[in-house]
């Protein structure tokens, strides 16, 4: 990602004239051409790891997609078969249906993160604490999520059922339905990702200016319009980065589809990313893995390449 | 002093030297459950007091990762020894060039006399690729008081009074299977017995074999016996949910009477339950069919990379003798490949010993005999079928593509 040079402050001549009489004798070619090649020099080890561990990666990958490969062995060169495969896998569609139910559901957790926060933002006793234990679920590890919420569903001798079983009401046993399992773990995963937009919302709630809620209370706004008018806007860049980690926290939901069902029962909630690592590791189909990995990676791109073209344009409109 | 620092040098070089010389042997291991992990390290034990100058350098992996990291070591870095599964598993590699030919520790040990049941697993194109160090018998775990309760007096033998004893129990509001699917590997298990008793053994190695069509009549016939079970209500219900461990509290407190499995399982029983349990191999379903098990074979292999295939041999010598077999089989609640091992003194192990003596053909486990894509594929067609059996059409078309793929049109 090529990094906007900083604005140093200092106008460059002063720069020069600071360095003094060593510069005078360096050779032509390097005075003329400084503001071009000191910056390389400095970008140059960033750009040799980017190359290294992620550009590489992702070229090698891409060419993994055209083999046939079972990890070790011979690579065999089969074109586009696993893209043509790919299209008639009946798996594959489950697994994006799955991956849009989740973009589409995770974005309730910046609405309920914000809603959290605002219930939260207030100066009672004790309300520190309350914070921290809300944001609690975010600091546990997604394997520990994970688990507690298979312990949870656990259609037998978990929480859920013994809680509804006393009022006559019978859930289906959610990770084991294949209609029910992707949305218990969306649910499951809605709980520590609308923690940390709470969290995103609690620090972006400290710097709304008072003043302006007073003058839109003069006004005689509230309620539900002093949110939507007066609040929200400044919370723009809040909401900004509650959407961006929603979003990417979406379509790699991994952890959690490994942990609670390994995309089962019969792959009806199972996603690309999960699919992916199944192929490779379990089926030793390294090409084919690639091929998803590669699919991914341009669902990916759409959604960067809409981040990026923002973050520019909010940098060129700061200047 | 100069003189000084020249002896430590000297010295240190000495070392040095003599620790390259003590003869490090490295074995990289997936035997990570705790029975497991306690026998390999018995038998590490007893291989280096045998062998004091050989320093065995024992890394245990998990089973799943070891999976994963095998394909990595054995081509980068390998060990001198690994653990490995015999039959197609083994197969995979010794294609791929990766193991070593051991037929002379067979020949020069006398095993093929001495372990008969397991040379077919540990040969490809009639060489020895590994040595076996226990094996076992898959079959019923049961409570036997539940069966009791139930009024039954005596364990099936058949198919007919498999599908009573299943009404009997559902009568006295106990639920005859357990089953966790969530590995997918535990429906297998059903499926196996259930072809080759059905089938029978050729038939069911063409299929791992991928030479016959899953959409096969003599496929859906077993799927429609399989069916009986299922809509009669033999399975716990929402099995997907559970892994086998996790479908194993329903024995515990007996709302389910029995679970297909293999020797494993026993030590998992808490201490008043295990003594409550009993064994009973799969029930015959058609009397013309001969009786044909799943014998799972765990066995040794040298990656053809090792270092030390001197002492790696050593080690493979000394794990097949029959008193260190006993040992090693006997902590792990297995059978010893060595006819002259003795097999542990209690029912499991005698019974399985029993029924895989009577054996007239053995099979390794599904996810063992065939592809790995094609055994994940099928087992989730397995699953499918246990939740929903009027799908099985459907399912053996998917799983029939996945074979056509990989072994080709037929």
């Amino acid at each position: 990602m090529p990094v906007p040079l900083p604005d140093l402050g200092v106008p460059m001549a002063d720069i020069q004239t600071l360095s003094g009489n060593r510069l005078r004798r360096d050779t032509n070619f390097f005075r003329k051409n400084k503001l071009v090649i000191m910056p390389m020099v400095f970008i140059a080890p960033a750009f040799a790891m980017f190359s290294l561990f992620v550009i590489y990666p992702i070229i090698q990958s891409i060419a993994l997609s055209f083999t046939e490969w079972q990890g070790i062995g011979p690579k065999k060169w089969v074109g586009l078969d696993n893209y043509r495969l790919l299209f008639g896998d009946p798996v594959f569609w489950t697994s994006l249906v799955n991956n849009v139910y989740w973009l589409v559901l995770f974005l309730l957790a910046p609405v309920l993160g914000l809603f959290v926060a605002l219930f939260l933002n207030q100066n009672v006793f004790g309300i520190r604490l309350v914070k921290s234990l809300f944001f609690f679920p975010f600091v546990v590890s997604q394997i520990v999520v994970g688990l507690i919420f298979a312990w949870f569903y656990d259609p037998a001798f978990g929480l859920l059922a013994t809680m509804l079983e006393p009022l006559g009401i019978k859930i289906p046993a959610i990770l084991a339905n294949e209609d029910w399992a992707t949305f218990g773990i969306i649910i499951a995963g809605l709980w520590p990702q609308t923690a940390y937009c709470m969290i995103l919302y609690l620090t972006g709630l400290n710097s709304v200016n008072p003043e302006m809620i007073e003058a839109a209370r003069l006004d005689g706004a509230k309620g539900w319009r002093l949110l939507v008018k007066i609040v929200l806007p400044q919370l723009r860049a809040a909401t900004f980065i509650a959407l961006v980690v929603t979003v990417i926290g979406a379509l790699r939901s991994f952890d959690l589809v490994a942990v609670m069902t390994e995309g089962g029962p019969y792959n009806s909630s199972n996603v690309l990313a999960y699919y992916m690592y199944d192929n490779a590791i379990f089926r030793y189909r390294m090409g084919y893995a690639s091929a998803i990995a590669t699919i991914l990676f341009l669902i990916m791109d759409v959604y960067i390449a809409w981040f990026l073209m923002r973050l520019l344009k909010n940098e060129k409109g700061a200047r | 002093m100069k003189h000084f620092k020249t002896a430590i040098c000297a010295g240190m070089i000495a070392l040095f030297a003599s620790s390259v010389s003590a003869r490090d042997l490295v074995m990289n291991a997936n035997t990570s459950d705790p029975a497991q992990k306690q026998a390999m390290e018995d038998l590490i034990a007893d291989f280096e007091a045998a062998y004091p100058e050989i320093d065995v350098k024992f890394n245990l992996y998990d089973h799943e990762a070891f999976k994963v990291a095998m394909r990595n070591f054995l081509v980068s870095d390998a060990p001198d020894l690994i653990t490995w599964n015999a039959g197609n598993r083994m197969k995979v590699f010794v294609d791929l060039g990766l193991f070593e030919d051991v037929s002379d520790v067979w020949e020069a040990e006398g095993l093929y006399d001495k372990m008969p049941a397991v040379v077919g697993a540990s040969s490809v194109d009639g060489k020895q690729y590994g040595v076996p160090y226990a094996y076992y018998a898959w079959g019923f775990y049961y409570r036997k008081d539940l069966f009791e309760k139930a009024g039954i007096t005596e364990t099936p033998t058949t198919w007919e009074e498999f599908k009573e004893v299943g009404a009997k129990l559902n009568a006295a509001g106990i639920t005859p299977v357990t089953i966790g699917t969530k590995n997918l590997w535990p429906a297998a298990g059903w499926f196996d017995f259930m072809n080759l008793r059905i089938n029978g053994v050729e038939f069911h190695a063409d299929l791992m074999d991928g030479k016959v069509a899953y959409t096969d009549d003599r496929v859906k016939k077993v799927f429609e016996s399989w069916a009986e079970l299922v809509k009669a209500d033999f399975f716990v219900e929402n099995h997907p949910a559970y892994s086998f461990q996790e479908a194993l509290p329903f024995m515990n407190q007996g709302n389910a009477a029995m679970y297909l499995l293999a020797p494993f399982i026993v030590s998992m029983f808490p201490e008043d339950v295990r003594e409550k349990v009993e064994w009973f191999p799969f029930p015959i379903i058609d009397p013309e069919v001969g009786i044909y098990e799943d014998a799972p074979t765990d066995s040794f292999h040298i990656p053809v990379n090792a270092k030390n295939k001197e002492d790696a041999r050593l080690f493979l010598a000394f794990a097949a003798k029959a008193d260190v077999q006993t040992k090693t089989a006997g902590t792990l609640d297995m059978l010893p490949p060595n006819v002259n091992a003795s097999v542990k003194d209690d029912r499991f192990a005698k019974g399985g010993f029993e029924q895989l003596s009577k054996a007239n053909g053995i099979m390794q486990f599904y996810d063992r005999d065939t592809d790995p894509a094609l055994a994940k594929v099928g087992m989730q067609g397995f699953q499918e079928f246990l939740q929903n059996p009027d799908r099985i059409d459907q399912i053996l078309e998917r799983i029939e593509a996945e074979r056509a793929r990989i072994y080709g049109a037929l």
